[in-house]
């Protein structure tokens, strides 16, 4: 008995010394992430939380810097015929995926392939392509039928979705399956043992993995880790994540709220930093199937009546987080312009608004806004739209749900008294917005549209025009002739860009500038 | 007795059938789409159909239902439609923290809850009474997450003794399990110990006022012995009751605990299906916890025998 009494003590006393010693000699950046990482596919969806994990496990041909410049990533050089008909791209050496096999001609064929189903820009490199064909392990060709000026810039896509190279047994999955297998030849493997979906998601770095010599410039360049492991820490609570990054017990947190950006600013361990310099955009969006805003005065009347520094301070906080963007292609980038924001741009003109609703014969109907209470951005630019709409005399309301019934309802497309909408908001990250190929919002295709559904024929040709486009200026033009188009035609309605800054403890340096984090050359003291 | 814990497990299997139909009647009808969800922000109305398919979405309610069932009669709970794990892994990772935390919660509100009542009972009328109700109404008054935050300012920030967030397994050490625990334990435990200390003063006053009681003071039994041997004894029913009851609650009150405490249990996990409409996994844990519920509940019946001998099944 009584040996049995001294070695439960003893189990006990163990027990209480144990100390969780496997990575304590590790360096461990700890990183609270925007949101849960929920699917680990970075194709079939476009969860911007996936992307950045797509960025940590995988590597894509090219990549773009952050003078929009497209630069080799996996592939080491490539050569284009005269008549920019054929690419010849030969891959870099030792470029292996995680489970120890190269990367392969057939890998990045297959990546590419499957991408292409998906992401509007891929699906229009697939139009313009005869064939991909492997020349051998190591060297790959592309044939267009037709000329594709953007064949690179689509290859070096920094938003989602991003073509990351996979193996070819896994890129061979339906394009509208999730995949499972997170393997990648990226600069961090993921633990998949490790992970607990709405807590935890652990990645090693890849010590096979050999990065470029250039320094690191938004995703191309060297991708150095300088850490041995990074603990994403999903934080629900803003407050609480507040404390853990005050407490030390976070390394960073990637997006703060508003509100909690004077607190931890008077923290002297902690950067509050804007490290996004294309923020994120915006935007009301209008249901073109039905009354009133299937006529596009009624859309234009808004554009008297937007206020973008309102819903730049109701979704930022502080108009040091964003500013008024009076283009329909993000502020900041080479295609952004102010030509013909003048209803939107110019003083706030209720009474030309007003005279608008009347020439376009509204007649009282009610206007249904569709709100998630639970996306902060949403909701504030719904209440401000709500706001707006009352005070230019018309039938508004809010009808208030979660992201998850938004996102259902919007794609209903009956009218507003059988379940339909006529008005939601959302926001999209600057690159996504860059250049008409991206833009979706701005298309006008009708059924194939997005939520919405507006038909206009002059955008599609517009925009066609300027994949067309040969060169800077061409580009800048033929843009410059979408943007006047859509301020005709409205499809949405910019409400500013605005930037949610990120937060890290001094320990940390090498933090990129770029739209997205990531967590190569950030070293932890 | 025996026969009595087979026929209430029968009707477990029962109530569970009725649950299961109702559960997933109930998300059947509520709006919101999972593949919308997964499709993201870009996509149109066909890619969402066609995700639809792929998940099988877009099966007819009775041939879904029929799918779920079968399955669930082979065990199988079925796969996350966001992370492809099985739904009995995803809980099997949440269960720990959530049982860890119940239990703290439990043992310390019992721990401190039942003397405080038994003392105020005692002391009835007195400025201990008064001092005790006091704090249980303040304990019933503070919503959980305000009680948390004072907690987290308090000990985690200003006095740097306990971590602001988190939960780690036993199996990292006892010590850092505990340390873990301590802060929302309490905050959860708040209200549970108002509770409880109500339920035992009024109780006790109830029992105190027994002839028995009487008699037992007149032999001129210490009345320690008077309060925990004669008192307490014939005062636990009503109090296990409540008790079995606080587990219950407990379950569903670590929700808001487990959010602010980043605690990766059940409750939140809860929450995250929900909002993302993962229905496997909202099934599996409504599963889960109706069975709990209805165990513990036989639990408590159970105990009454412990401490009345009349009672007898």
């Amino acid at each position: 008995m009584g040996s049995t009494v001294s070695r439960l003590v003893a189990a006990a006393a163990l027990a209480l010394l144990a100390f969780p010693a496997a990575h304590a000699q590790q360096k461990v950046l700890k990183f609270i992430p925007q949101a849960d990482l929920r699917i680990l596919d970075p194709i079939t969806t476009t969860a911007y939380i996936t992307r950045n994990h797509g960025y940590m496990v995988y590597d894509t041909l090219f990549a773009m810097d952050e003078k929009f410049q497209v630069k080799p990533q996996m592939v080491d050089k490539y050569e284009v015929s005269k008549d920019g008909l054929t690419y010849s791209f030969t891959l870099r050496d030792g470029l292996k995926f995680h489970d120890g096999q190269p990367v392969r001609s057939a890998d990045c064929i297959a990546s590419i392939d499957r991408w292409s189903k998906r992401d509007a820009l891929g699906q229009k490199l697939a139009e313009a392509t005869a064939s991909w064909a492997a020349v051998n392990d190591k060297t790959f060709t592309l044939k267009l039928k037709k000329p594709f000026p953007l064949a690179l810039e689509a290859l070096a896509k920094p938003s989602s979705n991003v073509p990351f190279i996979m193996p070819e047994r896994i890129a061979k999955t339906d394009a509208f399956k999730n995949i499972e297998d997170a393997t990648g030849s990226g600069p961090f493997r993921f633990v998949r043992n490790e992970w607990v979906p709405g807590n935890k998601v652990v990645y090693v770095k890849n010590t096979d993995y050999v990065p470029r010599k250039e320094p690191p410039s938004w995703a191309s360049g060297g991708k150095v880790v300088k850490v041995d492991r990074v603990e994403w820490i999903y934080i629900p609570d803003s407050a609480t994540a507040a404390a853990a990054l005050n407490a030390g017990e976070a390394d960073w947190w990637e997006q703060l709220p508003p509100d909690l950006i004077p607190l931890l600013t008077k923290n002297k361990q902690i950067t509050v930093k804007n490290i996004d310099p294309l923020g994120s955009m915006g935007m009301i969006r209008f249901n073109f199937l039905h009354p009133p805003f299937n006529n596009p005065k009624m859309r234009q009347a808004l554009l008297y009546a937007v206020n973008q520094q309102d819903y730049v301070i109701g979704i930022a906080g502080d108009p040091k987080n964003g500013h008024p963007c009076y283009s329909y292609f993000t502020c900041g980038t080479p295609l952004a312009s102010e030509v013909s924001a003048d209803p939107l741009k110019g003083k706030r003109d209720l009474d030309k608004a007003k005279a608008l609703i009347k020439e376009a014969g509204y007649k009282g109907e009610k206007i249904v806004i569709i709100d998630a209470t639970d996306q902060p951005i949403v909701h504030s630019q719904s209440l401000l739209t709500l706001e707006m709409l009352k005070k230019l005399g018309l039938n508004a309301e809010i009808q208030a749900g979660d992201w998850g019934t938004l996102i259902t309802r919007r794609a209903v497309k009956e009218p507003p008294e059988k379940g339909g909408w006529n008005i939601f908001h959302t926001w999209l990250v600057g690159p996504d917005m860059v250049n008409p190929a991206v833009n979706f919002p701005i298309r006008g295709t009708g059924d194939k549209a997005w939520f919405g559904w507006p038909t206009d024929q002059r955008l599609e040709e517009l925009r066609e025009a300027w994949f067309n486009s040969n060169d800077a200026a061409a580009s800048k033009k033929a843009a410059t002739a979408v943007q006047q188009r859509a301020f005709e035609f409205v499809p949405f309605i910019p409400t500013g860009q605005f930037i949610l800054p990120t937060a890290y403890r001094s320990n940390i340096s090498g933090v990129i500038i770029a739209p997205v984090s990531f967590l190569w050359n950030v070293e932890k003291k | 007795m025996l026969a009595y814990v087979i026929r209430r497990l029968l009707a477990t299997v029962v109530v569970m059938t009725v649950v299961a139909f109702v559960v997933f009647s109930l998300l059947y009808l509520t709006p919101g789409d999972p593949a919308a969800v997964i499709a993201g922000d870009a996509a149109t109305n066909e890619d969402i159909a066609k995700i639809r398919a792929n998940l099988g979405l877009d099966e007819p309610f009775l041939v879904r239902f029929g799918a779920w069932a079968w399955a669930l009669l082979h065990g199988d709970l079925g796969t996350s439609i966001f992370t492809r794990l099985p739904v009995t892994t995803l809980i099997g990772q949440r269960v720990e923290p959530t049982v860890a935390l119940t239990l703290c919660t439990l043992f310390v509100a019992v721990a401190v809850a039942v003397p405080l009542g038994v003392i105020a009972a005692a002391k009835a009328g007195t400025w201990i009474d008064r001092i005790v109700m006091g704090f249980s109404v303040l304990g019933f008054s503070l919503p959980v997450f305000v009680l948390a935050y004072i907690l987290i300012l308090t000990f985690s920030i200003e006095l740097d003794w306990l971590p602001v967030q988190g939960y780690r397994n036993l199996s990292e050490g006892a010590w850092e399990w505990l340390r873990h625990l301590v802060l929302p334990s309490l905050a959860l435990g708040t209200v549970y110990m108002a509770l409880i200390a109500r339920i035992t003063r009024a109780t006790m006053l109830d029992v105190l006022a027994q002839d028995y009681v009487r008699t037992a003071q007149a032999k001129g039994l210490a009345p320690g012995k008077v309060l925990v041997g004669h008192a307490l004894k014939n005062a636990a029913v009503p109090i296990m009751t409540i008790v079995g009851i606080g587990i219950a609650l407990l379950i569903s009150g670590a929700i808001v605990t487990e959010t602010v405490f980043a605690i990766p249990g059940i409750g939140r996990l809860t929450v995250d299906a929900i909002l993302r409409r993962d229905y496997p996994v909202i099934q599996g844990i409504i599963l889960i916890f109706s069975a709990t519920y209805v165990l513990i509940n036989l639990a408590v019946d159970l105990s009454y025998m412990l401490f009345d001998p009349r009672i007898r099944y």
